[in-house]
C-alpha cells in the first residue's frame, strides 16, 4: 500500500532536477565542479604520497646511515672486513648474473638458493603434514598427550644440527639428511601449537557437531581445522623460520649445492664479500618465506578469530 | 496414549573426585506434540542440565528420556538446540552455517537445489535472508540468535530445544524475537521446550510453565497451565486477567516459596 506514494515521489524528483539544471548558466555550474574535483584528486595524491613517504623514508635513512658507518669503519687500512663499496665491486658479477652454471658447485646464487628452498619445501611440507596430524592427536586424546608430551618436550630442545650426524648415519646421504633436519626442526612448534588450538576449541562448537551428528572426518575438516587454524598457523610460521635457520647450518656441513655451502665455500676461499652478499640473500629469502606463510594465514583464518 | 516426549524419573549427579553433587532428583515431565513448554527457575537449579539431558549432550545418572516411545541416548538433529550464546561457527557465513545443518540432515535425500531452497526458506522464516553472505561477527546479537534458530528449524526437529535463547539480548530485541518465535510456532506447530529465567517470557510464550525448585537436588515444584488463546498479542495481554494471574503465580513460586539463596 505504501509503495505507490513512494513511487510517485521518485518520479517527481528527476523532473525537478532537470528544471534546476536548465535554469543555471552552463559555465557557472561546470567550472567550480571541475576545479573542486581536481583539488580533491590532488589532495588524495598528496595524502597517498605522504603515507608512502612516512613508511619508506625511515628505513631508507637507517640503511643509508648503516652503510655510511660501515664504510667509514672498514675503509681504514688493516680492517678485517670489506666496506660496502668493495663488497659491491667484488660481487658485482654474482649480482648481475645469478643464473650462470659452470657445473659442480660453481653456479649462480639463484641455483644455490633454489636448491636450499627445495630442501626446505620438502622438509617443511613433511613437518606440516605430520605436525598437524600429531598435534591433532595430542590435542584430542588425553592418553596420547600423556604419552607423547614428555617425549616432545625433551626432543624439541635438541638443537637442529645435533640431529645431523644421526640422520647421516641413518640415511647415508646428504640430501635426505638435510631434509630430515628441516623436518625435525620445524615439526615441534607445529605439533605444540596445533595441540593447543585443538584443546581450545569451545565446547559450543563440539555441542553443535554433536547435535548435527558430524562424523570424525567431518568434525576434523569442518570444525577442528578452522577452529584451530589461528593456532596452527602460528606454529607454521615459527616452523618456516626455524627451517630456514636450520638449512643454512646443515648445508655448511653436508656440502653440495645450496646457499649454506656457498657461504662455507666462500669462507674457505676467503671471499668475504661473497659471504656478505649471501647473508643478505638469506635474510631476504627468510623474510619472504615468513610473509608468504603469514599471507596464507591471513586469507585462511579470515573471520575465525573475530567472534 | 503415551506422551510425545516423556522425561521419566530423571536423577542427575556430577561426580568430581570423592564429591558427588546431586543436581536433579526425580524429574518427570510429559510434553505433547505441538506443545510449548517453558522451564523456569533460579540460576543454578539445573534447568540447563535438564535441557542438555533431553538434547543428549549430558548423560543421565538414572531414569530415561523417551521421544515417541524411543529412548534417547545421545545428541541428534531430531532434538535441535538453540544455544544460549548462538554457537554459530565464525568462519562460515550465515548461509553456510544453516547450510551445514541442511547438508548433514538431508544428505542423500534432497538434491543440491532443494537443499539450497530449504536453507533459504529457513533463513526467510527468521527474516535473515538479507544477511546470508555475512559472517557472524558482522551481525548483531539478535540476528545471530535468529540464525541459530534458523539452523535448528532447518533440522526439522521433533522437539525444538531453546536454552535461554534471548537471555543475552536487550529488552527490545528480545521482545521482537519472542514475537518471531511465537509466529513460527503458530505456523509450524513445533514441539518446543524452552529454558528461561524471565517470567514474562515464560507466560507469554508457553502453554505450560514448569517451575523448578532450587538446587541441589532440584525437582519440579509446580506446573502451571497458561490457558490463553493463540495467537497472543503482547499489548493486549498486558491487561488480560488470565495473563496477570498466571504471571502472579510464577512470581509467587519464584520469590516467596522458593526464593533464591545466594549462598547455596
Amino acid at each position: 500500500m505504501s509503495a505507490f506514494p513512494a513511487g510517485t515521489k521518485i518520479m517527481q524528483a528527476p523532473a525537478v532536477k532537470t528544471e534546476a539544471a536548465i535554469a543555471l548558466p552552463n559555465g557557472a555550474s561546470v567550472l567550480p565542479l571541475g576545479l573542486s574535483k581536481r583539488k580533491q584528486a590532488s589532495s588524495w595524491l598528496a595524502t597517498r604520497t605522504r603515507a608512502f613517504a612516512a613508511s619508506v623514508i625511515p628505513p631508507l635513512v637507517v640503511i643509508a646511515l648503516t652503510l655510511i658507518i660501515w664504510e667509514i669503519l672498514c675503509r681504514r687500512a688493516g680492517a678485517a672486513l670489506p666496506p660496502p663499496s668493495r663488497v659491491l665491486k667484488e660481487t658485482w658479477e654474482l649480482i648481475v648474473d645469478p643464473f650462470f652454471d659452470r657445473g659442480g658447485i660453481d653456479r649462480g646464487l639463484f641455483w644455490h638458493l633454489s636448491a636450499s628452498l627445495q630442501r626446505v619445501a620438502l622438509g617443511y611440507a613433511l613437518a606440516a603434514t605430520v605436525g598437524i596430524a600429531l598435534g591433532t592427536l595430542v590435542g584430542q586424546s588425553v592418553w596420547a598427550m600423556r604419552g607423547l608430551d614428555p617425549l616432545f618436550q625433551v626432543l624439541r630442545t635438541v638443537p637442529p644440527l645435533a640431529w645431523l650426524p644421526l640422520s647421516l648415519a641413518a640415511f647415508r646421504d646428504g640430501q635426505p639428511s638435510a631434509i630430515f633436519v628441516i623436518f625435525i626442526t620445524a615439526i615441534w612448534p607445529i605439533i605444540i601449537n596445533t595441540a593447543v588450538g585443538i584443546r581450545n576449541i569451545p565446547q559450543d562448537y563440539r555441542n553443535v557437531a554433536a547435535v548435527l551428528r558430524l562424523n570424525h572426518l567431518e568434525f576434523f575438516w569442518k570444525i577442528m581445522i578452522p577452529a584451530a587454524a589461528p593456532y596452527i598457523f602460528t606454529g607454521l610460521r615459527i616452523g618456516i623460520g626455524l627451517s630456514w635457520l636450520a638449512i643454512v647450518a646443515a648445508e655448511m656441513l653436508i656440502g653440495g649445492v645450496g646457499i649454506g655451502f656457498f657461504i662455507w665455500d666462500a669462507w674457505n676461499s676467503s671471499h668475504i664479500s661473497e659471504i656478505i652478499l649471501a647473508l643478505l640473500y638469506v635474510g631476504l629469502t627468510g623474510f619472504v618465506l615468513d610473509r608468504i606463510v603469514a599471507g596464507i594465514a591471513h586469507i585462511v583464518t579470515r573471520g575465525t578469530t573475530a567472534n | 496414549m503415551t506422551p510425545y516426549l516423556k522425561i521419566d524419573h530423571i536423577d542427575k549427579s556430577f561426580t568430581r573426585g570423592a564429591f558427588t553433587t546431586d543436581v536433579l532428583r526425580d524429574v518427570s515431565l510429559n510434553v505433547e506434540q505441538g506443545e510449548f513448554v517453558s522451564i523456569i527457575g533460579h540460576s543454578g537449579c539445573g534447568k540447563t542440565t535438564l535441557l542438555n539431558i533431553v538434547a543428549g549432550l549430558v548423560p543421565i545418572t538414572q531414569g530415561a528420556v523417551l521421544l515417541e516411545n524411543r529412548e534417547v541416548n545421545g545428541p541428534g538433529p531430531d532434538r535441535a538446540v538453540v544455544f544460549q550464546n548462538h554457537s554459530l561457527l565464525p568462519w562460515l557465513t550465515v548461509y553456510d552455517n544453516v547450510r551445514l545443518a541442511v547438508d548433514k540432515i538431508s544428505a542423500g535425500t534432497r538434491s543440491r537445489s532443494d537443499r539450497h531452497q530449504w536453507t533459504m526458506h529457513n533463513l526467510e522464516l527468521v527474516q535473515m535472508a538479507h544477511a546470508k553472505d555475512k559472517r557472524p561477527a558482522e551481525i548483531s546479537g539478535g540476528m545471530k540468535q535468529r540464525v541459530g534458530l534458523a539452523r535448528a528449524l532447518a533440522m526439522e526437529p521433533k522437539v525444538l530445544l531453546l536454552d535461554e535463547p534471548f537471555g543475552a539480548l536487550d529488552a527490545l530485541t528480545r521482545a521482537h524475537l519472542q514475537d518471531s518465535v511465537m509466529a513460527i510456532h503458530q505456523k509450524l506447530g513445533n514441539t518446543v521446550l524452552m529454558i528461561t529465567h524471565d517470567v514474562d517470557e515464560a507466560t507469554l510464550l508457553s502453554d505450560r510453565i514448569v517451575m523448578m525448585t532450587n538446587g541441589p537436588s532440584a525437582h519440579i515444584g509446580e506446573v502451571l497451565e497458561v490457558p490463553l488463546p493463540r495467537p497472543r498479542r503482547r499489548l493486549e495481554l498486558a491487561a488480560n486477567q488470565t495473563y496477570l494471574k498466571c504471571r502472579q503465580r510464577v512470581l509467587e513460586f519464584l520469590y516467596e516459596r522458593h526464593s533464591f539463596v545466594e549462598a547455596a
